[in-house]
């Protein structure tokens, strides 16, 4: 009987230290060699997996950091320049700082403002509605509603307004991570930078119809009057393709563009006090009279100076 | 005998054909229709007429804009008043020609009589012409340019041409109508298809649900002789009448993924289209009419019209005495395949074969539940598709493992949306990921097709 026992724990014990070896021969013969800087640098990340980057998660952004040169154009949006900074230092190069971004939904189409034309009782995905047909508003580039973005977002930033039936997002929550960009199928979503104190403008919509038909389909559409973009003393707002678009880049944040809009489509986030439209357009106004009369004294003058030559009268209304 | 059918999937559902007692008769000209310029599989035809032109009935209005496109003809007499973006029935703009109609004045060289024309033409390039010039597309609801399919690459050959009188779609009876009323035509249609072919043999398939079809059109053949040309009985079955499914009932022959019919040496031509030959070639008229169902069991009466392409949905509904109280949804085409009407201001366009009125119950979608495996989706899929794994597939937006389970085969038939026990939106969510899918083969055909011309420069 202890013989049994004997023999048992000694074959066992040898064919464990002979597997052993063979593993251990094997892990040595085939060893994968991998830089130790991928863990440290998925190690610096935010694991969320959530592929805002461009890449399949974490650990394909920490193996494409190692092996590139200059992290040009590698970005991790969730961690922002934190995480740059400390996956910067692991590899020695230098930190491209990146302003902070969040998602902005650029249709204000609420239930009220753009009435429904026709009921949708199908399978509720805006990729699915968006795949038969415009959509049950008059305006076929809006919002659809049925929350592909609210999914999308693997940080709880956006939900559904049941009011207006339009995403809300949640700035405190939203990464820029581009996942509810990606999923929108109206491309309604935008990253604009976050601005000072989050203080920021957009356009509400991206309806490429002329202006009656739009209005037709939505009170609060961009009708691509062109107000705005006159009005601009910045060059920051550019109508294309029968909708306004304002450059984060050259944005001032002087609000004037909100205050003539007619249709209320340029929205302000996080400004400390409500906007006085009338003193602005009241502003503006004196302006551009001063504006005038100054081109006009230009003009008289370089009348009087050289009457053959009116290039400066013209260059004063280029101006202007 | 057997009925032939194809060999796999498919489901059986009720055929409802309420209006098949009902002739075609033709409905009053509106007094403006809105022709699209994008009523073809391919690129849009390219208007050539102004606001303020005088046009007549069968003058070419938009010229094809590609090889694979089509003419597109005036279907009544009158002023263009306008060419500009009009929202279809999906509600997405599409360019149209607006035209206030004034009489109904025929361009001169078109053939109005009803005298039968059983000549058929020697030449078959001359015919295909004709067609072309006809502005002929598939009738059968995907609208492909007819001349394109009559116009196989080199090397293949074809061998068999099909008429494809299933009519497998519940509730559509124009089909049926037009072979009772029009056999003739249809008949010598195929005849000259045949013809341009280079005299293949022809089949002209009719589900078994229409004994009187298929007796008239056998009568008819046996009385104008033309040789080489049968009728075949099929068993009723959904989607019989797709292209695949009906190579493969008639010629037990596969079309594989991606290719062609004519890569098995089948062209397969509707019974609407096989008319329109007929009227395009021995009578000279372009397609400017097509006959459309109007039907459902809210609907007080039931109809077939012979409506001029571009007439307002709302204009042929109003001749059914309006939408009724109890409709809860207009569909263009059949139950199965068809289209939600968004827009009843839309236009009809060459392929719009039918106008369902279905009420709130028959519409209503049972909620969805978990998916329990049963397969019954892979079983009904005619093209042999996992609908189910395709489905978690979209959802997770893998697009090359679609495309390994073929998602761009996918025929959208609805067989596996009718069979789930489970009513999963099976189609609704593949139907997206296949266009995605499709989008993706293409941009990488372009990408090849450009670095392939960098490389011989």
């Amino acid at each position: 009987m202890s013989d049994i026992l004997i023999w048992t724990v000694v074959v066992i014990t040898v064919l464990g230290l002979v597997l052993a070896l063979v593993l251990y021969l094997v892990a040595k013969r085939f060893r994968v060699e991998e830089d130790p800087r991928i863990d440290e640098v998925e190690k610096a990340m935010p694991g969320a997996n959530c592929g805002g980057c461009g890449f399949a998660g974490c650990r394909a952004f920490a193996e494409k950091a190692v092996g590139s040169t200059s992290l040009d154009g590698i970005f991790c949006p969730v961690g922002g320049n934190e995480t740059m900074a400390k996956v910067a230092a692991i590899l020695g190069m230098e930190v491209v700082e990146k302003a902070p971004q969040v998602a902005v939904v650029r249709c204000n189409g609420t239930c009220e403002a753009r009435p429904r034309v026709n009921e949708y009782d199908g399978y509720s995905s805006c990729k699915v509605k968006a795949a038969l047909y415009s959509g049950d508003t008059g305006c076929s580039y809006g919002c659809l509603g049925c929350g592909d973005c609210v999914e999308a977002c693997s940080f709880g930033a956006l939900s559904m307004d049941p009011a207006t039936g339009l995403p809300v997002v949640d700035e405190s929550k939203c990464t820029a991570c581009g996942s509810c960009v990606k999923a929108c199928p109206k491309h309604i979503i935008e990253l604009r930078p976050k601005g000072p104190r989050g203080m920021r403008l957009w356009v509400e919509c991206v309806n490429k119809d002329r202006g009656p038909a739009v209005k037709k389909a939505c009170a609060n559409a961009c009708i691509a009057c062109g107000i705005c973009e006159k009005t601009c003393t910045h060059a920051a707002i550019a109508v294309k393709d029968n909708v306004a678009w304002i450059d984060p880049a050259l944005c001032k944040l002087c609000r004037e563009c909100e205050a003539v809009c007619p249709t209320g489509a340029i929205h302000a986030a996080n400004f400390p006090k409500a906007l006085d439209k009338e003193a602005v357009k009241e502003r503006i106004k004196i302006r551009q009279q001063k504006a005038k009369e100054a081109a006009a004294a230009q003009a008289a003058a370089a009348k009087a100076d050289a009457p053959a030559q009116p290039a400066p009268a013209a260059k004063a209304k280029e101006e202007e | 005998m057997a009925r032939r059918t194809f060999s796999i999937g498919g489901v059986h559902p009720h055929d409802s054909k309420i209006s098949r007692e009902c002739p075609i008769v033709p409905l009053a000209i509106p007094a403006t229709v809105y022709i699209s310029v994008a009523q073809h599989i391919g690129a849009p035809a390219v208007p050539v007429v102004a606001p303020g032109d005088k046009v007549k009935v069968g003058q070419v209005i938009a010229e094809p804009g590609g090889f694979v496109s089509a003419f597109i003809h005036s279907s009544v007499s009158g002023t263009v008043k306008s060419v500009g973006p009009r929202k279809d029935l999906a509600g997405n703009p599409q360019t149209c020609i607006e035209i206030a109609v004034e009489g109904d004045e025929w361009l001169e060289g078109i053939d109005r009589s009803d005298a039968l024309v059983t000549d058929i033409p020697e030449d078959g390039k001359a015919i295909v012409e004709k067609i072309r010039l006809g502005g002929i597309v598939g009738l059968g609801g995907a609208t492909f340019p007819t001349h394109v399919k009559l116009s196989p690459p080199p090397g293949s050959k074809c061998e068999r041409v099909i008429i494809n009188g299933c009519e497998c779609e519940p509730y559509l009876t124009s089909d049926y109508r037009t072979l009772l009323e029009k056999g003739e035509q249809v008949v010598v249609g195929a005849a000259l298809l045949q013809k341009a072919m280079g005299g293949v043999p022809c089949t002209i398939a009719i589900e078994e649900n229409k004994p009187e079809a298929i007796a008239h059109i056998r009568e008819i053949i046996g009385r104008l002789g033309y040789a080489d040309m049968e009728v075949m009985v099929m068993k009723m079955r959904y989607p019989q009448g797709g292209e695949k499914q009906l190579i493969d009932a008639v010629m037990h022959r596969q079309v594989g993924s991606g290719a062609l019919p004519i890569s098995v040496g089948a062209v397969v031509q509707n019974v609407a289209t096989a008319l329109a030959v007929y009227e395009a070639v021995q009578k000279n008229k372009p397609l400017i009419d097509n006959s459309v169902t109007v039907t459902g069991e809210c609907l007080p009466t039931q109809a077939n019209f012979l409506v001029r392409v571009g007439t307002p949905l709302s204009a042929i509904l109003e001749a059914v005495g309006g939408v009724p109280e109890s409709a809860a949804k207009i569909i263009s085409g059949g139950p199965m395949m068809g289209r939600a009407v968004a827009n009843i201001e839309a236009a009809t366009v060459k392929g719009t074969g039918a106008l369902l009125l279905l009420t709130e119950k028959q519409t209503r979608r049972a909620p969805e539940s978990q998916c329990i495996r049963c397969g019954k989706c892979a079983d009904a899929c005619p093209m042999g598709l996992e609908p189910f794994l395709l489905n978690r597939l979209a959802k997770a937006g893998d697009l090359e493992a679609l495309e390994e389970n073929a998602v761009h085969d996918c025929i959208e038939c609805g067989c596996c949306l009718y069979s789930c026990p489970a009513h999963i939106a099976l189609l609704d969510n593949i139907r997206p990921a296949k266009g995605a899918v499709l989008g993706a083969i293409r941009a990488r055909a372009a990408a090849a097709k450009a670095a392939a011309e960098a490389a011989k420069k």
